[in-house]
């Protein structure tokens, strides 16, 4: 509903009971990222661990969710056990739009379950349920049964973890209606962590629109933005694995554990090939009509007699290049297989992926053995590999376990740091060069979605530290903004344009929130950094291993120097954003 | 006459937007359930949409549980309802013989009128606006395509 307040569910797993909480700050903070910061600064607790019971787990959407177009994420906000710090990860599918028709600005979830269970909230509904029979089973069984226990098909949204949530992995991802996840830094383990296996939200209710005529026409012009004037092919088309080919041909594509960076035999994992000889179907989040996510099938013979299964596995560039590429497994099939375990186990297949790539040298170089691996890591053998996915997931011995904590533990403890390849969090697929890997590395997501400089790199702009500076410190303040939203970052060719972004908030009636939203950008970028800076965050300890050093892109050779100023101002700006303001926060000014 | 159909439905994708042109466009609302057409997934993501709409019955079975006339047989398929004569009572989503009427929690019914607004927001091309069928024509769903 349109409101100038928040309107937040807070649960108390421990009690199974909830509280409505109207918040204040729609004008200053927007949603999203923006509400997530505010409710973290309310109900979190920086001083503790990630797994205290008493840490909320928030799920926040925006102001336009589900009234335009490709309004269509959520962001989840929490203490990652990754590094004990602040953390986002976000998603869509039918998240967002389910929350919305909940009539609920924010999800928080605090407390811990006396045992395993199940959370359903709607629009008239609250019920924590036990469902300590579902503990132990994967994503996909859970889901199944989820399902079938609670109702509203079409019209809910259904969030579970896999055996590597229980495991309290920080690799573990939350799947969102199978072919989505809010995937990375180890929400899945903060689930686990509260005994919460699954949650359900019911889209139940609906609202009145505005009176007249303009919101309706509004929305018609964006719609037909997003369909028509061609800035979405690349999603609606290939997908994002189109990265695959472009990035090999650029020399830029992380490829057997960085290893390289191009290789002919990446045409077998192509974004052409995957589309050619694997594509099943599209679908898309609700709200979106581009589509962008892409469906391939895998059929396996598991008996004589032709006996087969085929199993359906949802592809971007990011599991192809991290788990297919990184592990130099050039066949698809082989992949997609691998891929649907790491699913099955709810794992961030990003980490995953770069884990076992590190594994794999490691294993090769003797700093481990199979006595850690259990079976023998080779680059290319996908089978070896699905075993391994599920060894991580499972968490089946110590050397797991510790893996599963994040590759740079893992490398500290048996060595082999120089060639894990983590920036911040365990990299994703793009080796383009300096100004990626410090962005990444330093990033408050380390994402390749905090500042994309990616871009940067492949457009060949000036290699001067003040200007990349100005891009990075920019291009997150506009990224935030529609992460506060909340739009799916790929409409930002779209809602990049804050004049239309102000006409969609103004046909709502948000007008105040559409004056000034320069000032929201800043505002919550800074409320991010603050609280990412006071759960521990010191930029200035980052590392950036020796392999990111030793790569030869299009442009030659990595320029240590560059990166190690770039490195060293970026960190130098965010202790200056992440400073504590004088006189109160804010989100409160 | 026209008639809404969704003849291509294994193409659906699930983004919803002829749910929410409809309900958006006809009713003034935000809602994936107060619209003449819900989409739902069919028995789970893995295996595609199917869509809930009117199938233009003629003649229409919640014409005849409709006991106030609020539900009018349309010429060539499908119903007109006045509003104002509604009870509430529920029973032509009762007798629909395919769930293509949802009531709302005050009991109000919403059905497709065939108006056709929803079609050019799908993406795909799923739904189509055609001519009703020639009066006297057998049968329940409408097929005749205009030419």
């Amino acid at each position: 509903m349109i409101r100038e307040y928040f309107r937040v569910l807070n649960v108390d797993l421990a009690t199974g009971m909830g509280d409505i909480v109207n918040l204040e700050g729609r004008d200053t903070v927007a949603g999203g990222s923006g509400l997530a910061a505010l409710l973290f600064e309310k109900y979190g607790l920086p001083e503790r661990p990630w797994d205290d019971p008493q840490q909320p787990l928030i799920f926040a959407i925006g102001p336009l969710t589900g009234y335009f177009p490709l309004m269509s994420k959520t962001v989840c906000a929490f203490k990652s056990p990754y590094h004990d710090q602040y953390a986002e990860s976000h998603a869509g599918g039918r998240s967002a739009y389910s929350l919305r028709f909940a009539d609920l600005d924010a999800l928080v979830i605090q407390g811990k379950a006396a045992v395993p269970s199940c959370l359903s909230v709607g629009s008239r509904h609250l019920d924590l349920k036990d469902a300590r029979y579902l503990w132990g089973l994967d994503v996909f069984q859970t889901g199944q049964r989820l399902r079938n226990m609670s109702k509203g098909t079409g019209h809910r949204s259904i969030w579970r973890i896999g055996p590597a949530g229980e495991n309290l992995s920080a690799f573990a991802c939350i799947n969102v209606d199978t072919y989505r996840h809010f995937g990375r830094l180890g929400c899945g383990a903060v689930m686990g962590a509260k005994n919460l296996k699954g949650i359900v939200v019911l889209g139940d209710s609906s609202f009145p629109l505005p009176e007249g005529k303009e919101y309706a026409k509004l929305f018609k012009e964006v719609h037909e933005k997003m369909t028509t004037s061609g800035m979405m092919d690349k999603y609606h088309n290939l997908g994002t694995p189109i990265n695959m080919a472009h990035l090999n041909g650029l020399s830029a594509l992380p490829i057997r554990n960085l290893q390289k960076t191009t290789d002919p035999e990446i045409e077998g994992i192509s974004g052409e090939t995957f589309a050619r000889d694997t594509l099943l179907r599209n679908t898309a989040c609700s709200g979106c009509p581009v589509g962008c996510i892409h469906i391939a099938f895998v059929r396996e013979k598991f008996m004589d007699k032709n006996q087969y299964l085929y199993r359906q596995v949802t592809y971007d560039h990011e599991p192809i290049a991290c788990a297919g590429a990184m592990l130099h497994v050039t066949d698809p099939f082989s992949v997609l297989a691998y891929m649907d375990t790491v699913e099955r186990c709810g794992q961030d297949i990003i980490s995953a992926g770069i884990a076992l790539a590190w594994a794999t040298e490691a294993l090769e170089k003797g700093l481990i053995s199979t006595k850690e691996t259990i079976v023998p890591l080779k680059f290319g053998d996908g089978a070896v590999y699905r075993q391994a996915f599920e060894h991580l997931g499972a968490a089946s011995n110590d050397f797991y376990r510790l893996l599963g904590q994040g590759t740079m533990k893992a490398a500290e403890h048996y060595g082999g740091q120089d060639f894990a390849c983590v920036l911040g969090q365990e990299m994703a697929g793009y080796a383009t060069g300096e100004a990626y890997f410090v962005s990444q590395a330093l990033g408050f997501r380390h994402s390749h979605l905090d500042t994309a400089a990616y871009g940067y790199d492949e457009n060949n702009k000036p290699k001067e530290v003040p200007k990349v500076l100005q891009y990075y410190v920019q291009e997150e303040q506009d990224r935030v903004l529609l992460t506060s939203l909340v739009t799916c970052l790929f409409a930002r060719g779209v809602y990049g344009d804050h004049q239309l972004t102000a006409d969609c908030l103004n046909s709502l009636g948000y007008k105040n929130l559409a004056e000034n939203l320069d000032a929201v950008g800043k505002r919550v970028q800074k409320m991010r950094w603050q609280l990412r800076v006071k759960t521990g965050f010191d930029p200035g300890t980052v590392k950036i291993p020796k392999r990111f050093k030793e790569i030869v892109t299009w442009r030659g050779p990595i320029d240590e120097s560059y990166l190690d100023s770039l490195q060293k101002a970026y960190a130098q700006k965010i202790r200056e954003m992440g400073k504590p303001e004088e006189e109160g926060s804010p989100a409160k000014n | 006459m026209k008639i809404l159909s969704t003849p291509r439905m294994e193409r659906c994708i699930g983004c919803h937007s002829c749910s929410f042109a409809c309900s958006r466009l006809v009713h003034h609302r935000l809602s994936w359930d107060e619209a003449g057409i819900r989409i739902a997934s069919s028995g789970g993501l893995t295996t595609g949409y199917e869509a809930r709409t009117c199938l233009a019955c003629l003649p229409a079975p919640c014409v005849a549980a409709c006991p106030t006339g609020a539900y009018s047989q349309r010429k060539g398929g499908g119903v007109s309802v006045k509003q104002e004569l509604c009870i509430r009572c529920g029973e032509c989503a009762r007798a629909c013989p395919v769930d293509a009427i949802f009531l709302d929690s005050s009991g109000e019914p919403f059905v497709c009128i065939h108006c056709g607004r929803c079609v050019s927001f799908c993406p795909h091309d799923c739904l189509e606006l055609t001519d009703a069928r020639a009066e006297g024509a057998e049968g329940g769903q409408t097929k005749e395509v205009a030419q």
